[in-house]
């Protein structure tokens, strides 16, 4: 088993140091130039940008640039903000709690919309609520997010005034992007519930209850939804690192604190290393999750363990 | 959303099968609305001036803020022009940034995809890994880094939008040409001695080319969404006439009165969505590919 783990960890390795160039290299190639921003305007002697280009270490060729970056990285130093001066891992230190709020709170809403809808049509299957629950899934994952974000806060704050329209920190701020992120999700989850409920139901378990005379709700409730929820929880993981990155749009929709946001100022301010410390932090959670559902799967099913191990 | 999502295709799919199931004739109706949709949006992106004949470039701040129907059907934004005449301009915006992009990620997510699946080895290993290493970035992220770092120009959206959809397109491509290279004729067409070249071009590709079609009706839906995200952020092109995403948010300061602003571009986006998608499993059925 620990073998299995150690594999799969030593896989995302060199995943990981790849993300790191090309992000890197991505970033290094624009036409912008970063002294410009820093200077913001403010009119300085060549010798002040020699200064500046050297103090950010600009000056030097970019295999060198990239290789102090990537040695910085791994004792958290991330750089310094080209617009505040402060350490990188500082300000994404605390923004980032926010970001996984909401990243948690929206995987919640997946699921929970996810679960429901996904059991109420394998249940009705083929009938009124299958196809009205189809027709939603299908308007609600055309719809852009950052759409949905604009209706609800059209909804739920200027005609209802229940939320907030905007803000971060308190509970009643988070409703509204945890639902926008969520419904976004929510489509994958639902389909998946819903053939997994429809297979649940046809094993020879299901048709022995029915036959002890247990009443078809309860099946469904206690037996069914119990084995089809497992694979559900897997995908809800796999979700989470798109959740964190899907921020970047939902945070900015309800102008709320978090990386997400940080990272669409950092762009238009041309703050490199605000950009490249929070893409990777975000890349980081993507690739650490995925790491974690395929580990957490050999605990759910042996078969994935030997195959796994095999390898 | 791994690489570029197709959720709302996935939907349409099952939602099509239900229909002809129980044998309701909405299956063409829907359809046929899809092609007449997208057949309004071809001629607002070709010849905008047939749909809006005012001026989208004129601003007149005594019209501002109107609200639908009096005067102007969806009615105007703050600055005076119609929504209706915007949204008709931008139509071009959006098309071609997802015609082009989808164009662009299908050519080199193919080469690549076919040039794995074909030599197999070494080289299929470092394709994948590389396809791997875009996949760490989802859609919306690698898209908003390589337009942050190009520059906003319509040009750089395009490439931006189109390399976010290399890896789906990439993955088809190379799993469909694993299949096809162990069929038969394959094997014969190598053993007649013909050159890789006119085995890969005459034999492999055209049959393993069915689902990337596919994929690529998709892909244009997911295009103009994603461009629209980077519009909205205020990533895109910076245009004297906004597009769809900007137009979204230009309507966000207003969003407690002047309802109309943002809520016709996001119906717009959502039906063009659904439009592309429709006829997108349409083409799917007719091409036979599961």
């Amino acid at each position: 088993m620990g073998f299995v783990i150690a594999r799969r960890v030593l896989a995302g390795i060199p995943t990981l140091l790849g993300v790191t160039v090309i992000l890197f290299i991505t970033l290094r190639l624009l036409p912008g130039d970063p002294i410009s921003a820093i200077l913001a305007g403010a009119p300085a002697t060549p010798e002040v940008v020699e200064a500046l280009r050297e103090q950010f270490g600009l000056d030097r060729s970019i295999p060198a640039q990239y290789w102090e970056f990537l040695t910085n990285a791994f004792t958290l130093n991330l750089g310094t903000s080209y617009s505040t001066r402060q350490p990188v891992s500082e300000m994404i230190g605390q923004q980032v709690g926010q970001t996984l709020i909401l990243a948690f709170a929206a995987a919640t809403v997946s699921a929970v919309t996810g679960i429901v809808l996904g059991s109420l049509s394998a249940i009705k299957r083929n009938g009124v609520v299958d196809g009205f629950v189809r027709v939603t899934s299908l308007i609600n994952t055309s719809m852009p997010s950052f759409w949905v974000g604009l209706l609800l806060i059209m909804f739920f704050s200027f005609t209802l005034g229940w939320f907030p329209a905007t803000g971060s920190g308190s509970l009643s701020t988070l409703v509204l992007p945890a639902i926008t992120l969520g419904l976004a999700a929510a489509g994958t989850v639902t389909r998946l519930v819903r053939n997994s409920v429809i297979e649940v139901l046809g094993e020879n378990f299901v048709t022995a209850l029915h036959a002890k005379g247990l009443r078809s709700r309860l099946i469904v409730m206690k037996h069914v939804l119990r084995n089809a929820v497992i694979p559900t929880v897997t995908v809800v993981g796999l979700q989470l690192g798109g959740l964190v990155a899907g921020s970047v749009i939902v945070e900015t929709v309800f102008t709320r604190q978090g990386i997400g946001q940080m990272l669409v100022q950092a762009i238009g301010g041309q703050d490199y290393p605000v950009v490249q410390g929070v893409v990777l932090v975000i890349a980081v959670i993507y690739i650490v999750v995925n790491i974690a559902v395929d580990i957490s799967y050999s605990f759910i099913d042996p078969r994935v363990r030997t195959a796994l191990g095999k390898g | 959303m791994a690489a570029v999502d197709a959720a709302a295709f996935t939907e349409v799919r099952g939602l099509r099968r239900q229909l002809r199931r129980t044998g309701v004739s909405v299956n063409s109706a829907l359809l046929y609305a899809s092609l007449a949709w997208m057949a309004i949006v071809a001629l607002a992106a070709l010849i905008p001036g047939v749909l809006a004949t005012d001026d989208p470039t004129v601003l007149d701040p005594a019209r501002a803020l109107q609200p639908p129907g009096a005067g102007t059907l969806l009615g105007t934004e703050q600055y005076g022009r119609s929504v209706a005449t915007l949204l008709v301009h931008g139509a071009r915006s959006a098309m071609v940034i997802g015609l082009l992009a989808t164009t662009f990620g299908m050519l080199v997510g193919s080469v690549l995809g076919l040039i794995a699946g074909y030599l197999g080895g070494w080289v299929d290993m470092v394709i994948g890994r590389f396809i791997d290493m875009l996949m760490c970035f989802p859609g919306v992220l690698l898209a908003l880094i390589i337009a942050a770092a190009l520059g906003s120009t319509t040009t750089n959206l395009i490439l931006a939008v189109g390399i976010a959809t290399v890896p789906g397109f990439a993955r088809v491509m190379r799993g469909q040409v694993l299949t096809v290279r162990g069929h038969l004729y394959v094997e014969a067409a190598r053993s007649n001695g013909f050159s890789p070249a006119r085995t890969v071009f005459r034999h492999i590709l055209p049959n393993a080319l069915a689902p990337s079609v596919v994929m690529a009706t998709v892909s244009i839906g997911v295009a103009i969404v994603v461009a629209a995200s980077l519009s909205f952020l205020g990533l895109g092109p910076r245009t004297e006439v906004p597009d769809w995403g900007q137009l979204l948010s230009l309507g966000q300061p207003y969003l407690a009165n002047s309802w109309w602003i943002s809520t016709f571009p996001g119906i717009t986006l959502t039906l063009t969505v659904i439009a592309v998608s429709l006829l997108g499993d349409w083409l799917r059925d007719r091409l036979d590919v599961e």
